[in-house]
């Protein structure tokens, strides 16, 4: 391959579970730093997204800049996939989407038991949350899902070689997982 | 000499009163499904089971075999469209695999994944249904209801005992339970009845042995859907007890 695919990463509403196994991908790591480059990405430090070929992300979208940065992402991206559990229908931060999020914030940081003078955050530089969280889909358009909670290191990677080949991306037994 | 019908050109012998899925199961040919049950009378509502039979689709857990059909099954066309049935249910409940303890023995994710559906693609509905924890050794989460019907077959037909009915219409249908106070707490079901078996997914669960067998473990873990499927159906044997249509499979 003359030019090396640009790839970028990011964590939304996430754990980073979905970026440790990446990079569980292990020694692997180095054939596929053969094919891509990263761009923006928690692994590189950069702060923006330029054009790239493949963008990642991890996580639903619960805040306002969770919408900024998956936006930047749609903009740059060729293909953009939805990695793990919470980007693909909100995870685990999408179970409180049947709760008001003003009794959720009342309660963890007002009436729950041992807050001294309990406040809720407001600095200005806190992104604001959305009332509810999102799949990504539900925002931008996706154009591949990488289920797991979080995707195995081997599912990650068959995912990715495939789709670099020119593949249409197969997971098959063992690798799908919801869990 | 039995009648036959050919699925995706295969011949399948049928017994007089078989459905076609019976007859193929029988035969060693999965047809993917999941609100059939072996043991009970088809419903026919999931429509995972659906097939093309003389360019027409049916449902295969309630159309009757006979002889000469040209019924289709393992298509991309019928595939495309079973993965949207799956999306739907999953968009339509509260199915977050990675807290549930029926992941990796749940029909609806095995399913998932037999047919590659790697994402919803629906708007989520995120239902708000109450937990019923109110009995000593049953918990029902109804978040994960897909309307089967299977508890309440079996809890009237196997254990005589009406524990479960399903209510309302259209999307605000939902399965209660039949006792003045809707809590399964006051009513006669217990740990070994047919219905606390027959779940497919994780709405009636045995409290406290949720992960006695670790995730990755589990039956599905193992082996896909497809293959375990055809262990579980009554096959047809010779007197010897081998199977005469299964030609290819164990």
């Amino acid at each position: 391959m003359s030019k090396k695919l640009r790839v970028a990463t990011t964590s939304l509403a996430g754990c980073f579970g979905c970026h440790m196994s990446i990079l569980d991908i292990d020694e692997r790591l180095f054939p596929l730093l053969e094919l891509i480059e990263f761009d923006r990405s928690p692994l590189t430090d950069i702060k923006h997204c330029g054009p790239c070929d493949i963008g990642l992300v991890e996580g639903g979208v619960c805040n306002a800049e969770n919408v900024h940065v998956l936006h930047e992402f749609r903009k740059n991206c060729k293909i953009l996939i939805a990695i793990g559990a919470c980007a693909i229908n909100g995870g685990l931060p999408a179970q409180r989407n049947h709760l008001d999020l003003g009794s959720c914030l009342t309660e963890v940081y007002l009436t729950e038991p041992g807050l001294m003078h309990g406040h809720i955050p407001n600095d200005p530089e806190l992104p604001l949350p959305l009332d509810k969280v999102h799949p990504l889909h539900e925002v931008v358009k996706i154009d591949y899902f990488i289920p797991g909670c979080p995707p195995s290191a081997d599912a990650i990677w068959k995912f990715l070689t495939d789709l670099i080949a020119g593949k249409t991306p197969e997971l098959g037994h063992g690798l799908i997982k919801y869990d | 000499m039995k009648e036959t019908f050919l699925l995706d050109g295969s011949t399948i012998p049928f017994e007089p009163g078989q459905t076609v899925i019976q007859a193929a199961l029988a035969a060693g040919h999965y047809i993917p499904h999941l609100c059939y049950h072996p043991e009970f009378k088809p419903h026919g509502s999931c429509k995972l089971c659906t097939v093309k039979i003389n360019g027409r689709t049916v449902a295969s857990c309630t159309m009757p075999a006979e002889a000469g059909l040209q019924v289709e099954s393992e298509i991309e066309e019928l595939n495309a469209l079973r993965r949207s049935l799956v999306q739907m249910l999953f968009a339509e409940g509260n199915h977050f695999c990675p807290s549930c303890e029926k992941s990796g023995n749940c029909l609806l994710q095995a399913l998932g994944y037999d047919l590659e559906v790697h994402a919803t693609g629906f708007r989520h509905l995120y239902p708000d249904r109450p937990l019923d924890a109110s009995h000593p050794d049953i918990l029902l989460d109804f978040n994960r209801c897909i309307l089967c019907e299977l508890c309440v077959r079996a809890s009237s037909e196997v254990d005589g005992k009406n524990v479960f009915a399903l209510s309302g219409r259209g999307i605000t249908k939902h399965l209660i339970v039949n006792a003045e106070s809707g809590k399964l707490s006051d009513t006669n079901i217990s740990l070994t009845d047919k219905a606390m078996q027959v779940c497919p997914v994780g709405v009636i669960l045995p409290k406290r042995v949720g992960f006695s067998v670790p995730i990755g473990e589990r039956r599905y873990d193992q082996r896909p859907i497809s293959a375990q499927a055809l262990d579980d159906a009554p096959r047809q044997t010779d007197a010897g007890g081998n199977c005469a249509a299964c030609e290819g499979t164990p």
